[in-house]
Parts: C-alpha cells; sequence; structure tokens
C-alpha cells in the first residue's frame, strides 16, 4: 500500500488513486473506497454477463425457432432459477450501493474515505464469498426452484443444492447489511464542513434510505434463509406441511425481506437519475426536499406491502385489502419524484449526452413499470394477472428499465472521474438506442401475453402466444448487442479514452471539485460547503 | 357494447366468460386509459421541454427555481385521489372475486398434485385431469372449488373467468366462478410446482344445467374394470407426465403397444414385456433400465397396493 506516492503533491494531477501503488496486490489489499468501488464493477459486470447468457438462452428456448425445443424442461427451470438468482442477489442489488455508491458517496461528501474502510474490503470479500457459495450450486445439484425459493418446493422437491444457492445469498447478504452501515455512519459523521444534511446530494439521500432499508430488512432474509436450510437438513418442520408447518409463512417472511429489496434496487437509481438531471439540464433540481424526503417515505412505507405479492395466497380478503391499500400509498412519493425530475428540465438548458440519454431512458421506462404497478395493485385486477407475463414485464421495466438504465448512465457519467477519461460519445448513444429499443421490444409484448393469460416461469406455452414470444426473442439480442456495446466503449475508454477535464460535465457536487481521477485521499485539501448541492446560478 | 370496447388494449383478454370477467375489464380498460394519459403528461411534457430548453450555446443560462409549493401540492393530491379510486374499484371486484354466493349449484373438492390435478364430487364421483376429462360444472350456476394440494403449492387459474387461487399443502383454500354459458375453458397452474409446470394444463368444461344434473346422478360409466381403476391410478400417480399413450416419447417409454414387446436394457440384457416385468418394473423401475432412457421414475414399493398395481397391469395391457 504505501509507496513513495504517500506525501501527496499539491496540484499534481498525475498522482491519482489509480497509480497510488500497483500491482494486483494493491488493489486486493486497498482500504480505498474508490478502487473498491470498481473491484465491484469488475465483479458485478461479470456476475451480469453470466445472468445475461442465461436470459437470452430462456429467450431463445423460448422462441421456439426450431423444430426440437432447445432446453429441456428441468435445465429451463435451472436456467430461468440462475438468471434471477444471478441479476437479483448479484447484479441489481449491489450494482448501485456497492459499485457506483462506493465509489462516489464519500466524495461527494467532501471525505477522505467511508467511515470504516476496514470493514468496506472485508464487505467486498464476504460478497465475493457469497458470490462463489451460490456459484457452486450452478454445479453442484443445481437448482430449480426459481429465485424465490418457494416452500414446500424448495424444502421436499428439489436438490440440496438449494442449500449452497441459499448459503451464498445470506452470506452476500452481510455484505449489504455492512455496506450498508458503512454509508449511513460515513454520511452523518465525515461530511465536509458546511455540509448541512440539507446540503447532501440527492445521491447520497438515495444511498442513505436504502442503508436504513439493508440494516433492517436483510436479517429477516437471512433468519429466513437460514430456516430454509435447516428446514431441508433437520426437517424441522416451521414450512413443511408434512410436519406441521406453514408453507405461506415462508412467502411472508420471504416478501418481508424480497419487497423492500426491491427498494433497495431502485432508490439508489432514482438518486443517480437526480443527479443526472440536473447535470445535464445545468439548473438547480426542482424540489430538493419533497425528492429528499420522498426517499425516506418510500423506504420506510415499503416494509409495509409485502402482502401485494401475495393476492392469491390463500391470505385472508382483508389483508389483501389492506396491503393493497398501502401499496397505493408508495405510488405518490414515486409519482412526486417523476414530476420533480421533469420539473427540472423545465427552463433549463439541456444537452444529450450519454448518460442524459441514459437518465431520460429511464425516465420513460420506469414511468410504464411504475403505472403497470399500479395495475398489480389493485386486487381486483391483480387476481387475473398474478404470476403471469404481464409481471414478468413489470418488473423489467422496473428494474432493467430503471435500475440498470440508471447504472448505465451513471457509469458514463462518472467514467471520467474513475478513470480520468472520457467514453466514446457515439459509443454511449448507440448502446443507449439498441437497449433502449431492443428493451421495449422485448418486454413490452409480455404485458399482452400477460393480458392473454401466459403464466410465468413456463417452459412452454399455447400457439396463440408464439408470435409475441419470438418478437420478444429478437428484441433480447438487440439488449444483449447493446450491452456489448456498452462494455466495448468502456473498455476502450479505460484504454484509449481522451484525457477528461477535472469537470467535463460542468456539474456542482463536490466529485467534480478534485481533479479526474481523485487522488488517494480524494482531496488535496479538504473543501468547505457554502451552498446546495445543484446551486447552478 | 360498452365504452370500455373502445379500448383495444381490452382485446388482448381472454373471453369474458363469467359476469365478473366484463367488470375487471372495465377496470382494465379504465387503468388503460388512466396509464396513457398519466404516461403523456409526464413523458409528453418532458419531451417537450426537452425541445423547447435544448441547450443550443456555451454561455446559455437556466432559470433559477427551486420549488413551487402550489405546484407539488396537486402533483402528490391528485395522483393520491387517483389512488384511492382505483384502490376502491379494486377492491369492490375483489370482494365479489372471494365471496362465493348462497346458491352453490356444484361444490367440487381439487387436489393438486405435481403434475395434474383431481376432482372429487359431493356424491363421490371422482375424476384425474387429461385432456379428455375436463372439469364438468354446471353453466349460468355458481360452482364452488375447495382446494388443496398433495405436494407442493399449485395455482388454479382460469384466465376466462379473471380468476386465480393457490393450492397450499395443509391447507384447504377456495374458489368460485359462474360460466355465463356453455363452453370450455382453459385451466393453466400459476405457481411454479417443478419439471412439467407449464404441462399442468386442464379444461372446465361448462354443460347446461339440465344436462349436469343428469350427468351427476347418473352411475358412473361402465363398470368399476380392473382396466378402468388402473387407468384412474395411472392419471392419479401422474404416470403420464412420464408416459405417453399415444406412442410418443416424452421422459420415459410409451406404454401403446407396450404389453408383449421385447425390451432392450442399458446393460444390454433383454426381456420380454410380461406382467412381471411390469410388475417390478413400476415398483422398482431402476431394476431394470430400458435402453436410451433416464433412470428417473420413482420408486412405488410400499405405496402401491398388489391390487393396484394388478389395476395398472391390466391398464398397460389394454393400450395397444
Ligand atoms: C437481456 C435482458 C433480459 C432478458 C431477455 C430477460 C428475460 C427473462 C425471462 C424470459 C424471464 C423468465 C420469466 C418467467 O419464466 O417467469 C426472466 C425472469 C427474471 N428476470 Fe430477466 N431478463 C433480462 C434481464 C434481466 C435483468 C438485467 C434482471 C435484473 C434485475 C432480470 C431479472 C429477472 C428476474 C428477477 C426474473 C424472475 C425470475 C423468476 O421468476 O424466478 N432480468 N427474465
Ligand atoms: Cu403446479
Amino acid at each position: 500500500m504505501s509507496s513513495a506516492h504517500t506525501k501527496t503533491e499539491h496540484g499534481h494531477t498525475d498522482h491519482n488513486y489509480l497509480n497510488h501503488g500497483s500491482g494486483i496486490w494493491s488493489w486486493m489489499t486497498t482500504l480505498d473506497h474508490k478502487r473498491i468501488g470498481l473491484m465491484y464493477f469488475a465483479t458485478v459486470a461479470t456476475l451480469f454477463l453470466i445472468g445475461g447468457f442465461f436470459a437470452l438462452g430462456i429467450r431463445l428456448h423460448l422462441a421456439k425457432f426450431g423444430a426440437e425445443p432447445l432446453l429441456d424442461p428441468d435445465t429451463y427451470n435451472k436456467f430461468m432459477t440462475f438468471h434471477g438468482a444471478i441479476m437479483v442477489f448479484m447484479v441489481i442489488i449491489p450494482g448501485i450501493p456497492a459499485f457506483l455508491g462506493n465509489f462516489v458517496l464519500p466524495i461527494q461528501l467532501g471525505a477522505k474515505d467511508v467511515a470504516f474502510p476496514r470493514l468496506n474490503l472485508a464487505s467486498y470479500y464476504v460478497f465475493i464469498a457469497g458470490a462463489l457459495i451460490a456459484a457452486s450450486s450452478m454445479v453442484f445439484n443445481q437448482v430449480d426452484t426459481g429465485w424465490t425459493f418457494y416452500t414446500p418446493y424448495s424444502t421436499s422437491k428439489t436438490s440440496n443444492g438449494v442449500i449452497l444457492l441459499v448459503l451464498g445469498a445470506f452470506t452476500m447478504g452481510f455484505s449489504s447489511i455492512l455496506t450498508g452501515l458503512n454509508f449511513i455512519v460515513t454520511t452523518h459523521k465525515l461530511r465536509a464542513p458546511g455540509m448541512t444534511m440539507d446540503r447532501i446530494p440527492l445521491m447520497i439521500w438515495a444511498l442513505y434510505s436504502t442503508s436504513i432499508i439493508q440494516i433492517l430488512a436483510t436479517p429477516i432474509l437471512a433468519i429466513t434463509l437460514l430456516l430454509i436450510g435447516a428446514e431441508k437438513t433437520l426437517g424441522v418442520g416451521i414450512f413443511d406441511p408434512d410436519l406441521g408447518g406453514d408453507p405461506v409463512l415462508f412467502q411472508h417472511f420471504f416478501w418481508f425481506y424480497s419487497h423492500p429489496a426491491v427498494y433497495i434496487m431502485i432508490l439508489p437509481a432514482m438518486g443517480v437519475i437526480s443527479e443526472l438531471i440536473t447535470a445535464f439540464s445545468k439548473k438547480t433540481i426542482f424540489g430538493y426536499r419533497a425528492i429528499a424526503y420522498s426517499s425516506v417515505a418510500i423506504a420506510a412505507v415499503s416494509f409495509l406491502v409485502w402482502g401485494h405479492h401475495m393476492f392469491v395466497s390463500g391470505q385472508s380478503t382483508l389483508a389483501g385489502i389492506l396491503f393493497s391499500l398501502i401499496t397505493m400509498f408508495v405510488g405518490v412519493p414515486t409519482a412526486i419524484k417523476l414530476f420533480n425530475w421533469i420539473s427540472t428540465m423545465y427552463r433549463g438548458t439541456v444537452t444529450f449526452d450519454a448518460p442524459m440519454l441514459f437518465a431520460l431512458g429511464f425516465m420513460f421506462l420506469f414511468t410504464i413499470g411504475g403505472l403497470t404497478g399500479v395495475f398489480l395493485a389493485s386486487t381486483g385486477m391483480d387476481v387475473h394477472f398474478h404470476d403471469t407475463y404481464f409481471v414478468v414485464a413489470h418488473f423489467h421495466y422496473v428494474m432493467v428499465g430503471g435500475t440498470l438504465m440508471a447504472l448505465m448512465g451513471g457509469i458514463f457519467y462518472w467514467f471520467p472521474k474513475m478513470f480520468g477519461k472520457m467514453t466514446s460519445d457515439l459509443g454511449g448513444r448507440i448502446s443507449w438506442v439498441l437497449i433502449f429499443t431492443g428493451f421495449n421490444v422485448t418486454f413490452f409484448p409480455q404485458f399482452v401475453l400477460g393480458a392473454m393469460g401466459m403464466p410465468r416461469r413456463y417452459f412452454d406455452y399455447l400457439p396463440e402466444y408464439t408470435n409475441l414470444n419470438q418478437i420478444s426473442t429478437i428484441g433480447s439480442w438487440l439488449i444483449g448487442l447493446g450491452f456489448l456495446v456498452g462494455l466495448i466503449t468502456i473498455i476502450h475508454g479505460i484504454l484509449k479514452g481522451e484525457k477528461a477535464s477535472d469537470n467535463p460535465w460542468g456539474a456542482k457536487t463536490l466529485e467534480w471539485q478534485t481533479s479526474s481521477p481523485p487522488p488517494h485521499e480524494n482531496f488535496t485539501t479538504t473543501p468547505t460547503v457554502t451552498a446546495g448541492p445543484y446551486d447552478f446560478r | 357494447m360498452s365504452w370500455s370496447s373502445l379500448i383495444p388494449a381490452t382485446s388482448f383478454m381472454p373471453i369474458q366468460a363469467t359476469e365478473i370477467a366484463k367488470e375487471v375489464d372495465l377496470l382494465y380498460a379504465f387503468l388503460i386509459i388512466a396509464s396513457l394519459v398519466s404516461f403523456v403528461i409526464l413523458i409528453g411534457g418532458m419531451t417537450w421541454f426537452l425541445i423547447k430548453f435544448k441547450r443550443t450555446s456555451l454561455d446559455q443560462k437556466s432559470a433559477y427555481i427551486t420549488h413551487n409549493n402550489f405546484a407539488e401540492f396537486l402533483w402528490s393530491f391528485i395522483p393520491l385521489i387517483i389512488m384511492m379510486g382505483i384502490f376502491y374499484w379494486g377492491m369492490v371486484i375483489f370482494e365479489k372475486l372471494r365471496t362465493p354466493p348462497e346458491d352453490i349449484a356444484a361444490e367440487i373438492h381439487v387436489t393438486a398434485e405435481q403434475w395434474a390435478w383431481t376432482y372429487r364430487y359431493a356424491n363421490g364421483k371422482e375424476f384425474y385431469s387429461s385432456a379428455n376429462d375436463p372439469l364438468i360444472v354446471p353453466a349460468g350456476k355458481a360452482t364452488k372449488l375447495i382446494l388443496t394440494s398433495k405436494d407442493v403449492i399449485h395455482s388454479f387459474y382460469v384466465p376466462a373467468f379473471r380468476t386465480k387461487q393457490d393450492a397450499v399443502p395443509g391447507k384447504l383454500t377456495q374458489l368460485w366462478f359462474e360460466p355465463k354459458q356453455a363452453g370450455e375453458y382453459i385451466v393453466f397452474c400459476t405457481e411454479y410446482c417443478g419439471t412439467k409446470h407449464s404441462g399442468m394444463m386442464i379444461k372446465i368444461k361448462a354443460i347446461p344445467s339440465e344436462e349436469y344434473a343428469a350427468w351427476y346422478h347418473a352411475e358412473k360409466k361402465g363398470a368399476d374394470s380392473p382396466a378402468d381403476l388402473g387407468k384412474t391410478l395411472f392419471a392419479q400417480k401422474a404416470c403420464a407426465s412420464c408416459h405417453s399413450i399415444d406412442g410418443s416419447r416424452i421422459v420415459g417409454p410409451t406404454m401403446k403397444g407396450l404389453f408383449g414387446s421385447g425390451r432392450k436394457f442399458a446393460d444390454g440384457s433383454q426381456a420380454k414385456a410380461d406382467e412381471n416385468y411390469l410388475r417390478e418394473s413400476i415398483l422398482v423401475s431402476s431394476a431394470k433400465i430400458v435402453e436410451g432412457y433416464p433412470p428417473a421414475m420413482p420408486v412405488f414399493q410400499g405405496s402401491l397396493s398388489d391390487e393396484e398395481v394388478a389395476n395398472l397391469i391390466e391398464y398397460i395391457k389394454s393400450i395397444k
């Protein structure tokens, strides 16, 4: 770690965190939040490619282009499970907080690092360990339960690979909790002089709300997953009706975590979008307080709505109605955010660089995802749509159209800060066009399939669903191509990109006040904050 | 014709075979319109701003606007009101879907298992799912299903009726519907239940209620011959999920023309399929694995009585 460079020379931009110590070992043992962020980037990107491989496999199978089915039913079910589990637990949940959050949060606060740098590195290795354990279930006793592990299928009717996958998710949960803890303490304790809580950037508000959910909800998942393991190995009889247990209890436990987890996935994305929209409209965010507090409100209400995944599970009609009512309340802070972002563009001066295109793509897709969420929140309507492709389309619009678009936008936005170089704007735009188009071609037909009644997790389907499935598959190739172009653009940027200035977008938050890439300790002199985060006067 | 038929998206919905289906579709049409309007306001507004406030020169200045209490109140309050309306509308339909009427014409126990459904009528009539044996219900009258499962969670979904209910092991749940007209309607399983989840399809056949009454009170057709009992058992034990009876190849060998044929096994040996062979193959299938098939069949030793095995053999013999 320590090297001849540690005595920082003022203003020398050729000294930065990337060349502060070299060799693989200096990365593996680094305590620098920026480097840890990049290590998450590499890890999550790799996992995304694997998850994407399974997605394309699923889609190719469902297109039924050949005379013979591409996959047999068991293999299909395993693909579906790997795809869902990887994308959820290893890509979307850690993606923005652990990668972008780690990189950006301390710099935006004007801090040298997170509050507990060692814990931060430990969280990374815990994540890796969890991912490896989970991945081993792809090799030994493959799992076919779907990422939701519903009992008693998971406990009594399928292979012991479930134990590995569940143990992996359990382990990764620790990483999530520790990162959340680190962010909360950092936000409270390490803000630069003058940075009051109402001057922290919205990205931080989003990460902060997310961290609260991570700390409160993840332990529930951890316990539930342990119970599955215990049920399977010891037969304790909590979920298994043959032993006097209750399978629906599992769903309550599972969604009590996994519903808030949906917000672990989307809140950080909303943070990124807030940053991008102001920066590329060159205008103060509209309704800073409303956006900040609506993040916290969403985090709070997210704990009370889990039962909307269970309208037809056999829970009481009254419970269904109450969950529906509370779910509607989540729609309001979400709508507030959309209106605020759009108002931010009003009388701004908007430019359309690649990051902004992703932000606009987010707005478009997330609006569709959000509106269709209202369909599902309405009990009488959801009975028809539950567990059909309508749901598949809805959550992809939110999770991929929302979170993943924001993640891409965030990557292109902070890229110059990370690597001190620019990505090709053309590359970013082409990638955007392909992903955006492909996305709609893939997932919009699935709303129609759902309305027609096609259930999800189906290896085979009625002939009348064929055309729409084939369109959907063609779209998935466009998405794949789009991400490929994105990846090439990023790698090209790292290797051959033009040198970036300290503040190429003319943004106002603190990370743009330091050099690109930042020095090892983020700032050569501690910044003092005198105004709100988006002061474009 | 109601206004909702003007919304093309509702045409993707399955046929409306119940009154409630119509009501659901009305809400659906409303949601589509409300969503389109919201979408146009949001994304249309955004697009307009993007065009109008596109930056044209480097030194252009943005306005400095931080918030507007009135606007913010409006766009929190109006969505809240609309969503409360949608909640209420959905709730009214939901309660109808969930509350069976007093006068139930047919009450049927439906038991799910991997990957089949069993129906048991009040008078002891019993059926097992197969393409040829749909669930028979009276048209124009209310039917109530009492659902449970033998193994994992399944879900009984009738798109044409816009209704769905999980079948949970160790529990009884219920579902009711009133098909307006005679006809056949598809039923899907919508809770993931393993390998043949997507194959777990049956049909509901609604027949005119006089016809139903006659059918219901009629003697079970054909006495319960061993082959008939075996046929029942064949469906009940889900043998059909791996063995076809029409000669096509699925997971295991077809039953068609099996009896009396010569079999070749994975270890190279051969035998003729006689009663003894069938018996052994049913109880402990791993004893002799037919060449080219996986050793996938469960052991039925202990779970089938000798009489049941005999019935099964008789049935297999009858599949020529
Ligand atoms: C090329 C892009 C993608 C394609 C073509 C695709 C396709 C699919 C398909 C066909 C299913 C199976 C639906 C079913 O049978 O029920 C599925 C499930 C799922 N996907 Fe994706 N997907 C893509 C990207 C993503 C991403 C990036 C995520 C991460 C959030 C994601 C999350 C999920 C989840 C959570 C499920 C549910 C799995 C389950 O029901 O067990 N997908 N996807
Ligand atoms: Cu099923």
